[in-house]
């Protein structure tokens, strides 16, 4: 690997060592040799599996379940339902006072998704749980569903969470994040040209290589272990805590090593119910989802669908920018709260422009909930704000890349949420980027710099 | 419930145990034996992390029975290291960063040594093909290919 | 009912195990544990037969048997079967080669059943214990069979005259969008005097393009001489949708692979 420290040298001292230089990674002798212990290798003598029964409807009432032959079944230790799970409607943001409370750990009167957890049967073969699963008896009375975010916010449409009491995240500053920046409509009147398009893209499984899941053994002093593969282990113990009503210190999690997450392991969703089955049977426990629930249950990377309306001049400076963003968090919050915040934050893109609008929502519809995915809130609104301004540069017929130099932040810009720009590298980046790729740009943009002010 | 007897040499060393019928190769040498090698990622033969070598073929263990590996002579990653100094695949697979999350990794090393023993030279084609049946998320699959391309050319170098 | 597994030693043995309710024969395993793994619990009793001739390969003037439980790798292997090596090695990753059998994948469902595709078109026959049957009468009823297949007959054709593709997203390895296997035998002006085409993915199991086989007769392969082939090529078929590819889409592209095997 090479370093270029022609970049920035006399701004930053010369005396990195350790990067650009290869070191080896501390757990690689234990992967290559198959010694790395993830969760699932610890193993217990009398370990119970959990399987869980989902709905098979995107949104229905429950009008009844029936256990009983369930838990007659040869194998059958435990059934649990939702009058089981102490503190049963969660949120996992509580911890960051970002409520309400709108999820239940198994569902309790109504199901919102196609999949969404019902009864836990914990049995002594993963052959019973399955066969007794089999057995379980649910009677739905199956609901309209919504699926399309514009048709979810639109009056009438069926309430996916009546936690929210709407079909979108209330936030304190209304329906929407909202960043106001100028005057964005002065901006399209004086503009050459104005072009808007709306970017739409479809949730995205995680796929990691190993399933979401945790092995739970209980110490014998009300104490329990969780061996568990989440990226969130504090996140995931306090959350545990809340569902369990259990002091966070009769909670022992053990983890870190993740057989691939991707941001797919953040939610705290096998952990809280594991526990209450070691807790409620005195056996080890072990919750993993199969190939198939990984696909189908655990969260993507939410839907988006975002609409950018630019008003461009023909010298290439952009003067305006509106960006309506919606997130679909599916039937619970989990992190999508967040990511269309995030999303608000983002737009307008690492460009200054001088008006700017942007409103975000956090969209609930029957699908199933999404949540935290590398970049989330940002990745597509990513890709949105690079196909507009390749679009843009055609329609007033300038190099894509020269364009995107008259348009990058500098530091002491002021960004539309009223940050100012620190510390900013897009020039250097696209310099080097124009240099390794073959595409000459125009001299002057070679001798810009983000941080000297008139080069 | 029916217990059955297994017998096999696993990694050279003799195994007998009585399994469940129908216990897959994969739970009886993680949960009964103990060699968490061979990782579960699919159970559907999809992910190749639970592939191990039976009698000199690569197999998943996911969808074999241990009753059918009754006299097998089966080999994992974890037998692969002798006295502490590790196979030229393990020592390739850390040297050239083949390896991120690890889960793959003893699948695609059985996969690998499955082609070197047969193909000491192989091409690039012939790598990708033997792995063909193994996924990784995380590391990208350039840096696993350069690994069995080096660990073969320091296996020649040191029958040279 | 727990998983168990019984192995018996002679064919017409596991016959009689498999006639009791929720049984199934265990080939390589590939589908049928696969199942068992996933939480299909409608099977309670996989059954096996180790009888040796299961597992033999014989060869002689031309005339192949091959037993059901020989494995895609065996075929790929064997120096007398090399024309359908290419056949055998569409089927999945080499592990699953290594389990894979011929038996399994004549019951193996659309998008699978490549080497099922292969020998629809070599006009294979399929023996149990009860007889033979054409491999097309055998697959139109497969899923009422309860009789182990034991092996498989065919007459290899002359070099050249077999003709196979996989079209998959994925490569090396990967599900197909569609297989095409053709037997196509030319008369010394060069046209098509006789033609076998069969078809994977086209329908939920191998299926035979009977119209492109007719409209090929006489014909030169050639661009123009193949036109009303790949025009008749989706007759009669019904395309599977799954989530490598829609309906719409295996139609669309079934001509341009058809024409794509008949040229080269
Ligand atoms: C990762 C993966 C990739 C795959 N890729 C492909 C592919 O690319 N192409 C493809 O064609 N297939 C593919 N398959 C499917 C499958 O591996 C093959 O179709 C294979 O040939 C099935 O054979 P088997 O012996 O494993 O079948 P098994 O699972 O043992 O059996 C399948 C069914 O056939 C019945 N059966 C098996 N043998 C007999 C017999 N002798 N008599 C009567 N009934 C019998 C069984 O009872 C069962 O119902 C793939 C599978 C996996 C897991
Ligand atoms: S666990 Fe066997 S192939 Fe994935
Ligand atoms: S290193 Fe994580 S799956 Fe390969």
């Amino acid at each position: 690997m090479e370093l270029r420290k022609s970049y920035f040298a006399d701004v930053r001292k010369d005396d990195l060592h350790e990067i650009g230089q290869p070191r080896p990674r501390s757990d690689s002798p234990g992967h290559v040799t198959g010694k790395t212990a993830f969760f699932a290798d610890r193993n217990f003598p009398g370990t119970l599996h959990l399987k869980m029964v989902r709905s098979p409807h995107h949104h229905a009432r429950i009008r009844s379940i029936d256990t009983s032959e369930a838990e007659r079944h040869p194998g059958v230790v435990k059934v649990l339902t939702a009058k089981d799970v102490p503190h049963n409607v969660y949120t996992i943001l509580i911890l960051i006072q970002i409520g309400p409370e709108d999820e239940t750990v198994l569902a309790d009167g109504k199901v919102r998704w196609k999949g969404e957890p019902v009864v836990a049967v914990l049995a002594e073969t993963e052959r019973a749980a399955q066969e007794a699963a089999a057995k379980v008896k649910i009677d739905y009375e199956v609901l309209p569903a919504v699926f399309d975010m514009e048709e979810a916010l639109k009056p009438g449409a069926p309430l996916v969470n009546e936690y929210h009491g709407q079909n979108y995240y209330l936030y304190d500053s209304g329906e929407c994040r909202k960043v106001r920046f100028g005057d964005v409509e002065a901006g399209f009147a004086s503009a050459d040209h104005v072009l808007e398009q709306s970017y739409q893209s479809s949730p995205i499984e995680h796929a990691p290589t190993e399933t979401t899941g945790c092995v739970v053994a209980p110490e014998g002093n009300d104490r329990f272990t969780c061996y568990t593969n989440t990226q969130a282990m504090f996140f995931t113990l306090d959350n545990a805590s809340i569902i369990l009503q259990m002091p966070g210190n009769k909670l022992h999690f053990v983890g870190g090593t993740v057989g691939g997450g991707f941001g797919g392991k953040v939610d705290v969703i096998v952990e809280p119910i594991a526990i209450l089955g070691a807790k409620l049977t005195g056996r080890p426990v072990s919750f993993i989802y199969s190939r198939e629930e990984e696909m189908q249950i655990s969260s993507p990377r939410a839907a988006e669908k975002v609409v950018i309306k630019d008003g461009v001049m023909k010298d290439g400076r952009i003067v305006a920018r509106k960006v309506t963003g919606y997130t679909d968090a599916g039937a619970y919050s989990r992190h999508s709260p967040y990511g269309a915040q995030k999303g608000a934050g983002h737009y307008p893109g690492p460009y200054t422009i001088p008006n700017v609008w942007i409103d975000t929502y956090c969209v609930y519809t029957n699908r199933t909930p999404s949540s935290a995915m590398r970049g989330f809130g940002v990745t597509i609104g990513d890709f949105a704000l690079e196909v507009q301004m390749d679009k843009l540069a055609r329609l007033i017929g300038m190099d894509p890349l020269e364009f995107r130099f008259i348009n990058a932040y500098r530091d002491g810009d002021m960004k539309a949420h009223r940050q100012p720009t620190e510390g900013a590298a897009l020039i250097e980046c696209m310099q080097e980027a124009s240099r390794a790729a073959n595409w000459p740009v125009a001299e002057k943009f070679m001798a810009m710099s983000s941080y000297v002010k008139g080069a | 419930m029916a217990k059955v007897p297994v017998q096999f040499t696993l990694n050279g060393s003799e195994k007998a145990e009585f399994i469940d019928s129908g216990t897959t190769l994969l739970h009886a040498l993680r949960d009964k034996i103990g060699d968490t090698s061979p990782k579960g990622g699919c159970h559907q033969g999809t992910c190749g992390a639970c592939s191990v070598i039976i009698d000199g073929e690569l197999r998943l263990s996911c969808l074999t029975l241990a009753e059918t590996c009754n006299g097998a002579a089966i080999s994992t990653t974890s037998g692969l290291s002798e006295g502490g100094v590790l196979h030229p695949l393990q020592r390739a697979f850390l040297d050239t960063f083949a390896t991120q999350c690890g889960f793959c990794t003893p699948g695609m090393i059985m996969a690998a040594k499955m082609l070197l023993d047969h193909t000491p030279n192989p091409s690039r084609d012939e790598v990708v093909e033997a792995l063909s049946g193994n996924i990784c998320r995380c590391t990208g699959y350039e840096p696993i290919i350069q690994a069995v391309l080096t660990a073969a050319r320091s296996n020649s170098q040191n029958a040279a | 009912m727990a998983l168990a597994l019984q192995t018996f030693a002679t064919v017409k043995d596991a016959n009689t195990a498999l006639k009791s309710q929720g049984s199934r024969y265990l080939g390589g395993g590939t589908l049928v544990v696969r199942a068992a793994n996933e939480g299909d619990v409608s099977v309670s009793s996989l059954v096996r037969s180790t009888d040796p001739a299961l597992s033999s390969i014989a060869v002689t003037d031309g005339k192949v048997r091959i037993g059901a439980s020989v494995t895609m790798a065996a075929i790929a292997r064997h120096p007398d079967l090399s024309s359908l090596a290419r056949a055998a090695r569409a089927v999945g990753g080499p592990a699953v080669r290594n389990m894979a059998t011929v038996g399994g994948n004549l019951f193996a469902p659309a998008p699978y059943g490549d080497f099922a595709v292969a020998l629809l078109a070599l006009d294979a026959t399929v023996s149990t214990d009860d007889g033979e049957a054409p491999i097309e009468t055998f697959l139109t009823g497969r899923d009422s069979n309860r009789a182990i297949v034991t092996t498989v007959g065919f007459v290899l054709p002359p070099q050249g005259d077999f003709r196979f593709l996989k079209v998959s997203r994925v490569k090396p390895k990967g599900v197909s969008v569609l297989s095409i296997a053709a037997v196509l035998e030319l008369a010394g002006d060069g046209t098509v005097s006789a033609a076998r085409i069969a078809l994977g993915c086209m329908a939920d199991r191998p299926t035979r393009a009977r119209a492109a086989e007719k409209a090929l007769i006489g014909r030169r392969l050639t661009k123009d001489g193949i036109a009303p082939a790949l025009a008749a090529a989706g007759e009669g078929t019904s395309p599977i949708t799954d989530p490598i590819a829609s309906a719409w889409y295996r139609a669309e592209v079934l001509p341009v692979h058809l024409g794509r095997l008949l040229l080269t």
